[in-house]
């Protein structure tokens, strides 16, 4: 496949490792860059690029998949709708079988509840077109990337009148979250992978105060194991220079303004709010709530529903994993009772949790 | 969630491009792209949209910057 293969090359890939260990051998001290994107994580554990590094540099994945940071109290609001048979909840599948407070989407698909997998937001408007006696509800989660496709179904909505679809949203954006991480002294990071896909909409600019207030250096950095050790190369000469810049190493897909419509249409839809993340805590600005103006569309307002204390999974420390504090292996539930096939924990429910990543690669 | 890939535009109808990866074909609205879009390139796309297309130029050239870092390694 043409713009992969090239980027999967032996050659390339050792080539560019070695010249890591080589520049590596000046550092004073070990140093730690997290990416925050579980397509970043999925790679590096696939192909193994931690055994290709040396002791001195070091990958951690923060919160970069967007089912891991969503909080069980979103998953209870959206299995309370789902307990209403007026309503039809279509959803990413990635969402369905991460535990809510007492059961999972899946679990409420067994019993008869009208849960459906979507591949799209539009897939949602299409059934709540065909079912105009049904209450259409989307889960919208996800960050920048995911944020203008459910805006363009909100827009579309509204030019075709219709009155049976609604958004459960709980966006969130990435420049808040990793500002909070990058403050915090526990996690020493010294700098950012930062997210391939999300940087096409919200552009190279965005990381720039991160870099310039917070001194941290950040690389806009693609999926393919080149990419990612070209990132961190010049993450890591970063270091060595004492700089800390925005650099964008994925440029054949990211621009520094990013997708202009793709923000428009964000903007247009939604207004930034401080929002929940699973592991990280309320983080102000972080998320993004739908505007007054569309407020008919917005599950959360139009369709009140009784919610349960939000109970954590027992044991999970998803939240300390999302954050880089530990590895997915230091959970004592990691393979014991915890395994792809019976999770416990939202990250390794998810294809792109770090837990999930971990199990199926095996990589430390 | 997202697919981590670049597709090929396999054909294009209202505004709507079929893309397909190793087999697998996707419709993706285009309302996103500013420019038009022509059959054989390549989209990222993620939940049914395209977010950004493959600049094939910017492609070559970061190919050419990491065999730099060590071809000039290998002569030294
Ligand atoms: S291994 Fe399972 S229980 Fe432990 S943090 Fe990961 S998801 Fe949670």
């Amino acid at each position: 496949m043409r713009f992969q293969d090239e980027y999967r090359a032996r050659g390339l890939v050792q080539g560019l490792a070695q010249s890591i260990r080589g520049e590596a051998a000046a550092l004073a001290v070990p140093l730690r860059f997290m990416e925050v994107c579980g397509t970043h994580t999925m790679a590096i554990a696939q192909f193994g690029l931690k055994t290709l590094l040396p002791e001195t540099v070091r990958l951690v994945s923060g919160p970069g998949c967007p089912v891991c940071v969503t909080p069980v109290g979103y998953l209870d609001h959206a299995l309370a709708l789902a307990g209403d048979p007026v309503n039809m909840v279509t959803s990413f599948g990635d969402l369905l079988r991460v535990p809510g407070s007492c059961s999972s989407l899946m679990e409420q698909r067994a019993c008869g509840r009208d849960v459906r997998i979507v591949y799209s937001a539009l897939d949602a408007l299409t059934l709540a077109v065909q079912h105009p006696d049904r209450r259409v509800i989307f889960l919208g989660v996800g960050f920048e990337t995911t944020a203008p496709t459910v805006a363009a179904a909100i827009l579309n909505a509204e030019r075709l009148g219709l009155s049976n679809f609604f958004v459960l949203a709980s966006h969130k954006t990435m420049p808040a979250a990793m500002a909070a991480l990058t403050v915090d002294p526990r996690l020493q990071i010294a700098g950012y992978i930062c997210p391939a896909h999300v940087s096409t909409v919200i552009g190279g600019e965005a990381y720039r105060p991160l870099a310039e207030q917070h001194g941290i250096p950040c690389v806009v950095t693609g999926f393919e194991p080149a990419d990612v050790l070209q990132g961190v190369l010049m993450l890591l000469r970063q270091r060595l220079a004492g700089e800390a810049r925005v650099e964008i190493q994925y440029r054949r897909a990211v621009t520094w303004e990013g997708n202009r419509r793709a923000q428009e249409l964000l903007q247009q839809v939604f207004e930034p709010c401080d929002a929940p993340w699973r592991g990280l805590g309320q983080i102000p600005g972080s998320g993004l709530a739908i505007r007054d103006r569309f407020g008919r569309f917005d599950a959360g307002r139009v369709l009140p529903v009784e919610l349960p204390e939000p109970r954590e999974p027992a044991g999970c420390r998803c939240g300390e994993v999302l954050t880089g504090s530990i590895a997915p292996e230091d959970c004592p539930l990691f393979h014991t009772v915890c395994r792809p096939e019976t999770p416990v924990g939202a990250c390794m429910v998810s294809s792109e949790g770090s837990c999930a990543a971990a199990s199926r690669y095996g990589v430390r | 969630m997202c697919l981590g890939v670049p597709m090929q535009v396999v054909s294009l109808r209202d505004g709507t491009a079929v893309a397909e990866i190793d087999g697998v074909r996707r419709e993706a609205s285009l309302m996103m792209l500013a420019e038009p879009v022509a059959v054989g390139e390549y989209l990222i796309v993620h939940a049914g949209f395209a977010i950004a297309r493959i600049d094939a130029a910017e492609a070559e050239e970061t190919l050419r910057l990491m065999r730099e870092v060590f071809d000039h390694e290998d002569m030294a």
